[in-house]
């Protein structure tokens, strides 16, 4: 039974890291391109899940509403791009930082004033409903097995756009020496638009796939934001396969860790004290590996060289 | 030239001011106002400690609050085991918070730039979440400190204005002290080491021990915050050293315009005050206070001093 | 300068100007603190939206006084709660001070407020010192002591028979009495064989719902408010587990959440002081003009904070001399009104004797869910730490 236990809390683990890799992808690519911290990413997820919200319940059809939210939280980036990111590409990190605070304090009030401050009610789809049995005995929600199946193809779809394509070979470029590639005659502006605007919808397709699990509220981006920045900073800023791997090994020890920290614990200590460390150690678990990766690997697993 | 007279009064100005509320305060609800700008100054020497890693050392610690919440356990934690005096509650605030800015800063300036300010922020969040889990002392419910502080037996800060002058003088200390130190060798150094490390090496200085130096300083000044927050607000729990806390310091350092020091005080008054002021006109005060964080970083470079700054020069 | 001094200016005058408008003593003044930013908003503006629609009932008066009402937030921030209630006794000069939602904000303002010699009503937040050992003649709570709910599911686990049960909680303060308050409603019963502590806001709970199918308890009890309990109640039935495991909880299928949770929340078990269901006098037209006002289903937040609306009503009327704070204590311990739960008096630490009861997530007939009755467990039930309230000596 401990082994199918083991098994499950693996897949669930997996199942957070796609959709950390979901947010963490935008980010990195934003922050490795255009040198630009954009604490607003969380903000781009949760409106995606509101308007996945909003046009779910319009339509009354989730794919139609998960459809419609994609270019809307792509408008949504590239309106924020337009009007405030895109003067601030050439400042200081910290003005970034003040302006894209901003942003976030403005939205989050922004949707609690339109949809109100209650949690929202988005439906799973009805052909993804229920769960089926993986293991004698262990069931598993096919939504989640959706979310895992939608997560893997995007990354594959970003590993083609950015390694086989002109656009990816650009992006890859910038992510190195944005100054040179603009000088061969690139137009950097619309390239950084470009991978602005995806980034937005990437936060925003994440937000959408979560909002029949999890709950749409306002500020629902803050926290998975920090996760987001934990990611891409273990990967190494700049690189989508630091950030998948960096995910996933994040969704893992996050889930692994509070499943079986106790346990692990037990073996060397009494049970109470046990179960009040393990319980204590548990949240921390994340924030201790990015320390440990960053003291020996202070620019993250997977460098982008400059 | 006269505007840029004003502004080089401006710390004077400021300072002036801070003396002089509670001659003010008196005509209106004194309590209240005291209260509000004893944490104005509170969070201008949290504020100010920062500037002093982030606007001249140039790293950014997503962290700080952590210091603030170790100064202010220091007096909870000793106040519930009734130990009163507020000198030894002092020396213990400082003392845990310079000792957790030197191991936790040990290992953080092994790593630069944003790995600085996430690594900064890890460690921030452990220091959270132990707090959290300390049951004891009240978990996240925080502590209220029930016994009366002292000073070699007789009550103090029972008298608000007291509290107030004791704050003032410690925000006006804290200001002298940095002023020195960053026109010091030390602060020479230090701001050789942002901007050429390599050089600095190259002339004989470590650059990681004039950081580790300043980290340290700069955590045992937050931690006389979180002492003097304790005692403000008679209360002490893990939502002062919160990650959003961090971000509101660092944003408090960046709104009033980095490495100036006075700028951190004027961060600190404007965020507060803003806040607490547009709050009574609206629920929805973010609304307002988000655009105006954007409008500052769009068109006033180097936050509000350096706004002042440009609009003295023009004059 | 010039706009920071510009801005203080302002500040300063309009403190002033408050306190002026504020000085006529005819006048009833409250504050009402409640969590209105950041996503436990929604459990501030039930109880806020309960206290306005009481007071628009009574045209404005409690008690024949007109009342003049602030409302602030206290932003589920302790410090800056304390600015704030202090902001409320020396600008707004209050009598009364409502509020909050949240322990820990109770714990830091409930100090400044009787030291100033103003009168606090907890309509929420029942921390256990405030119950007991720091109980204080003008602190007030019209809600329960924060075991009590707990307490109950303990009690309604224990004779139901289940023998195995597992307990599931974010790891802080509040969670971890929450769990101590079932154990002891649980005493007796059969045995705890898991405790699982999960860190706050976390989002995802498939690993503990692993675990729970593995382990398949008789019963699940959990404490999980707000966005937490949205997501756990969600994917607990979607992991299958509402038919095999029985839901017990306290704040999780609530009012607020159960718009997000639906049909997910079906069947779940709740303890609670009231339901919207209950016939009790003029429970039904409570709910009927909340829902009507502001078209959402009233939860526990907001009948306790009309009722606290109700209690100042029936006080008030019988006191002439708003600043003879005794003579309003006296009052509000001997008030009789009309609770929307039915018997209420204080205990001697001015906290509630009440009745506790089980409710189930139910469908209503137009669609919407609520919880509904289901038993009494608990009759005439006082909390266990009057006793070391001096008050009660």
């Amino acid at each position: 039974m401990y082994a199918t236990l083991i098994l499950v809390q693996t897949l669930n683990g997996l199942q957070l890291g796609i959709i950390l890799f979901l947010i963490a992808a935008g980010l990195t690519l934003v922050f490795g391109v255009m040198d630009f911290i954009n604490l607003a990413h969380g903000v781009q997820y949760m409106l995606g899940a509101y308007f996945a919200y909003e046009f779910t319940t319009l339509t009354g059809s989730f794919t139609l509403g998960l459809l419609m939210a994609l270019p809307a939280a792509l408008l949504a980036g590239l309106v924020l791009e337009a009007f405030i990111f895109r003067h601030l590409y050439d400042r200081d990190h910290l003005e970034q930082v003040l302006a894209t605070f901003g942003v976030i304090l403005f939205l989050n009030q922004g949707v609690k004033v339109v949809w109100g401050a209650s949690p929202l009610f988005v439906p799973v789809p009805d052909w993804l409903q229920g769960s089926i049995e993986i293991l004698p005995g262990f069931f598993y929600p096919i939504y989640r097995l959706a979310i895992i199946a939608a997560g893997l193809g995007v990354a594959a779809l970003l590993y083609f756009l950015v390694n086989h394509t002109r656009a990816g070979m650009l992006v890859r470029a910038g992510a190195s020496n944005a100054t040179m590639v603009a000088a061969l005659g690139v137009d950097i502006r619309f390239l950084f638009m470009i991978v602005f605007g995806f980034g937005a919808m990437l936060a925003g397709f994440a937000g959408a796939m979560v909002a029949p699990i999890l709950s749409v509220e306002p500020g629902m981006g803050d926290n998975l934001l920090i996760l987001a920045f934990v990611v891409i900073v273990i990967g190494g800023i700049g690189s989508i396969r630091g950030a998948f791997i960096a995910a996933l090994l994040i969704g893992l020890v996050d889930t692994l860790g509070r499943g079986f920290s106790t346990d692990l614990l037990r073996l060397v200590m009494d049970p109470s004290a046990a179960s009040q460390t393990g319980r204590a150690i548990a949240p921390m678990l994340t924030y201790i590996l990015m320390a440990l990766v960053l003291v020996f690997r202070p620019s993250g697993l997977f460098p982008v060289k400059k | 030239m006269r505007g840029s007279v004003a502004v080089r009064a401006l710390p004077y100005l400021l300072f002036v001011f801070f003396a002089i509320t509670p001659a003010l305060a008196q005509f209106g609800a004194e309590g209240y106002i005291l209260s509000l700008v004893m944490r104005v100054m509170i969070f201008a020497i949290a504020a100010m400690s920062l500037d002093l890693i982030l606007g001249y050392g140039a790293m950014v610690s997503f962290g700080h609050a952590a210091f603030l919440g170790i100064g202010a356990y220091g007096v909870g934690i000793l106040m519930s085991h009734a130990v009163t005096n507020v000198l030894a509650q002092l020396v213990a605030a400082v003392a845990a918070s310079a000792l957790f800015a030197l191991v936790t800063g040990a290992l953080c300036l092994r790593t630069k730039g944003v790995y600085f300010i996430m690594i900064t922020l890890a460690f921030g969040q452990m220091a959270f979440f132990f707090f959290v889990s300390l049951g004891v002392y009240g978990g996240d419910d925080g502590l209220t400190l029930r016994a009366t502080p002292t000073l070699f037996g007789t009550p103090v800060f029972e008298n608000t204005r007291v509290l107030y002058y004791v704050i003032f003088a410690a925000m006006l200390g804290v200001y002298l002290l940095l002023r020195a130190i960053v026109a010091s060798r030390f602060g020479r150094v230090l701001r050789g080491a942002r901007e050429n490390p390599v050089r600095m090496q190259a002339i004989g200085f470590d650059p990681y021990r004039f950081q580790l130096a300043a980290y340290v300083i700069a955590g045992a000044i937050c931690g006389v915050g979180g002492f003097l927050l304790a005692h403000q607000t008679e209360f002490v729990s893990p939502a002062f050293m919160t990650w959003q806390r961090s971000g509101e310091l660092i944003v408090m350092v960046v709104l009033g315009g980095m490495g100036s020091l006075h700028g951190a005080i004027l961060g600190a008054a404007a965020f507060i005050i803003l806040e607490e002021v547009l709050a009574r006109i609206t629920e929805d005060w973010k609304l307002i206070f988000g655009p105006f964080l954007v409008l500052v970083a769009l068109f006033a470079r180097g936050g509000l001093v350096g706004f002042l700054r440009r609009l003295g020069g023009r004059r | 300068m010039t706009g920071m001094k510009k801005l203080a200016g302002a500040a300063l005058a309009l403190c002033m100007a408050t306190t002026a408008a504020a000085a006529q003593d005819t006048h009833v003044r409250i504050g009402l603190m409640y969590t209105l930013s950041g996503p436990p908003a929604a459990l501030g503006e039930q109880s806020r939206d309960a206290f306005l629609l009481a007071l628009e009932q009574m045209g404005g008066k409690l008690g024949g006084k007109e009342v003049v009402l602030t409302i602030v937030d206290d932003e589920l921030k302790p410090d800056v709660a304390v600015t704030r209630a202090r902001g409320l006794i020396e600008r707004d000069d209050v009598h009364f001070v409502i509020g909050p939602i949240f322990s820990n904000v109770a714990q830091a303002i409930q100090k400044p407020i009787v030291d100033a010699g103003r009168i606090m009503i907890s309509s929420n937040a029942g921390p256990s010192d405030l119950a007991g050992e720091q109980c204080h003649p003008n602190y007030f709570n019209t809600a329960f002591q924060n075991d009590q709910v707990h307490e109950v599911m303990g009690a309604v686990a224990k004779e139901r028979g289940y023998q195995r049960v597992f307990l599931l909680t974010p790891n802080y303060q509040a969670g971890r009495d929450s769990m101590a308050g079932f154990k002891r409603g649980f005493e007796g019963g059969g045995e705890i064989i898991d405790e699982v502590y999960v860190p706050m806001n976390q989002l995802d709970f498939s690993g503990e719902l692993a675990r729970i199918a593995a382990l398949q308890p008789d019963a699940v009890f959990t404490f999980m408010p707000g966005g937490m309990g949205v997501n756990l109640v969600r994917q607990y039935a979607q992991a299958g587990l509402t038919d095999r495991v029985p839901f017990l909880s306290a704040f999780t299928v609530d009012e607020t959440n159960l718009p997000a949770q639906q049909a997910a929340a079906q069947g779940m078990y709740s303890g609670a002081t009231w339901t919207p269901d209950m016939d009790t006098p003029g429970n039904a037209e409570f709910v009927a003009a909340f829902e009507a006002k502001y078209d959402r289903v009233p939860a526990l937040y907001a009948m306790q904070a009309y009722d606290t609306a109700m209690l100042l009503d029936a006080a008030l009327a019988n006191v002439d001399d708003l600043s003879d704070v005794e003579a309003v204590r006296a009052a509000l311990k001997t008030a009789e009104f009309p609770s929307l739960r039915g018997a209420f008096r204080f205990n001697t630490n001015q906290h509630p004797v009440q009745n506790f009861v089980l409710a189930q997530v139910a469908q209503r007939a137009d669609g919407k869910y609520q919880t509904q009755f289901v038993e009494e467990v608990f009759t005439d039930y006082g909390d266990n730490y009057a006793a070391l309230c001096s008050m009660s000596q």
